[in-house]
């Protein structure tokens, strides 16, 4: 229990997916103008990557025992956006409400690195089946969390944009305020180990 | 796309004018992460750009025979099938470097760069031309990484390839090898584009969908009112039919 206690904290803070290991970058710079979608976003992303670890985990001790782990790649992907689809088409027909609130950004997600990323981690780390789950679960969280509070950030405006240079406005502005996120992020790195 | 376009400016496309890590800015996450040292950009470039020739001449053959509606995951398919075959290249011949790079080699199936480019060039365009995309693309790709892992080496370690450059005067800056100088780097990056060029240069696009290789099939409405006004009158058309 303690282990995946840990498991879990050190994915969120310490080894956040987004600020220090540079997964599902696109995304978050993309989508967290608002912060409305940013919290949009980041549910449908913990909701795919819980789902997409619980069904690619024993797909992965299939492809083992008949000796072809080398297709993981290829499997992983697909079956990841096959199971993206099956979602939306499930919640279109039986939970239109939870469609409406995620469905939108469920496309996005098939190509969102962090989703294959968390998928191929936890196999590269042995992790058992519950371990998986939870390192998975946390990865979104953290996923999650990063997404907002940079929206809080954007969205705020906590800068005056016309005393910022105009080379600097707009995107190089975004990176940096990107790099101050991530610096105190490096502030959790001391607490394990 | 216009037809009368000359193969040259098709190769420098995409190294100059449409740069997809400066300007276009996609394929973000490769970059930010495989920057940190010079040995590791050029690998994860010249990685990237195989799997985007490869794929590019392959979708392109292909687009005839791809059923419309499911493009998508035939287009997957055809790049993890090429990203499986270099991640074995490099663990035959390069294991240092598979190891340095990791994650982010089986990753290369979820660049946007490459599913950007089967999206919105190897399916209406030659072999040919395709290929030659794929090349400036990937020149250009691996130019950015390149530079970006070479400025992170110098300040972060203070050596070159792993040569020293710097004299003992040095004190290397551990921020740049961190993931926060990777941000940092890559916006200092764009901002010296901006200067340098006083805007003569392509325009840097914003952070937007536009880009994104998933737009045309998604309707998530963030691209800013400027941005959707001055995207090509094709892909409003190609939206207003999907949807």
């Amino acid at each position: 229990m303690a282990q995946l206690a840990l498991i879990f904290v050190s994915i969120v803070l310490v080894n956040n997916f987004v600020l220090s290991q540079f997964l599902g970058i696109c995304s978050f710079l993309g989508v967290s103008n608002k912060m409305s979608s940013s919290v949009g976003m980041g549910s449908a992303v913990v909701f795919v990557m819980v789902l997409a670890e619980l069904v690619t985990w024993p797909i992965q001790q299939i492809l083992d025992r008949f000796g072809i782990g080398y297709l993981q790649t290829v499997v992983f992907i697909l079956v990841i956006a096959a199971l993206v689809q099956f979602v939306e088409m499930f919640m279109k027909k039986y939970v239109p409400a939870l469609q409406r609130a995620l469905g939108i950004y469920l496309p996005l997600i098939t190509t969102n690195c962090a989703i294959l990323g968390a998928a191929i981690n936890t196999i590269n780390y042995n992790y058992t089946y519950l371990q998986a789950v939870v390192y998975s679960f946390g990865a979104g969280v953290g996923y999650f969390v990063a997404m907002v509070l940079f929206a809080g950030v954007r969205e705020e405006k906590l800068w005056d944009e016309s005393g910022v240079p105009v080379a600097f406005r707009g995107v190089p502005m975004i990176l940096v305020s990107a790099t101050i996120l991530s610096l105190s992020f490096m502030g959790f790195s001391g607490l394990f180990q | 796309m216009e037809n009368k376009t000359s193969k040259l400016s098709i190769l420098t496309n995409g190294i100059i004018k449409e740069n997809p890590v400066l300007v276009l800015l996609i394929g973000t996450c490769p970059t930010l992460a495989t920057s940190s040292t010079l040995a590791n950009g050029v690998g994860m470039g010249i990685s990237a750009t195989a799997v985007l020739v490869c794929s590019n001449i392959v979708i392109s053959i292909l687009r005839k025979v791809i059923p419309d509606k499911v493009r998508i995951p035939c287009y997957i398919t055809v790049i993890a099938g090429f990203v499986t075959i270099v991640q074995f290249l490099l663990q035959a011949y390069a294991p240092e470097l598979n190891k340095s790079l990791g994650l982010f080699i089986p990753l290369i199936v979820v660049n946007c760069i490459i599913l950007g480019r089967a999206e919105a060039f190897a399916n209406k365009n030659s072999v040919i031309d395709s290929a030659l995309d794929g090349i400036g693309m990937g020149i250009g790709f691996t130019l950015c990484l390149a530079l970006m892992g070479s400025i992170r080496e110098l300040l972060g370690q203070g050596t070159l390839l792993g040569h020293t450059i710097f004299g003992s005067w040095f004190t290397p800056i551990g921020f740049f090898n961190l993931a926060p100088g990777g941000f940092f780097v890559y916006g200092i990056l764009i901002w010296l584009l901006v200067v340098v060029t006083k805007g003569k240069a392509p325009k840097v696009k914003s952070f937007s969908c536009v880009g994104c290789p998933m737009y045309n099939s998604c309707n998530l409405d963030t691209v800013p009112a400027e941005t959707k006004a001055a995207k090509p009158a094709d892909v409003v058309a190609e939206k207003g039919a999907t949807a």
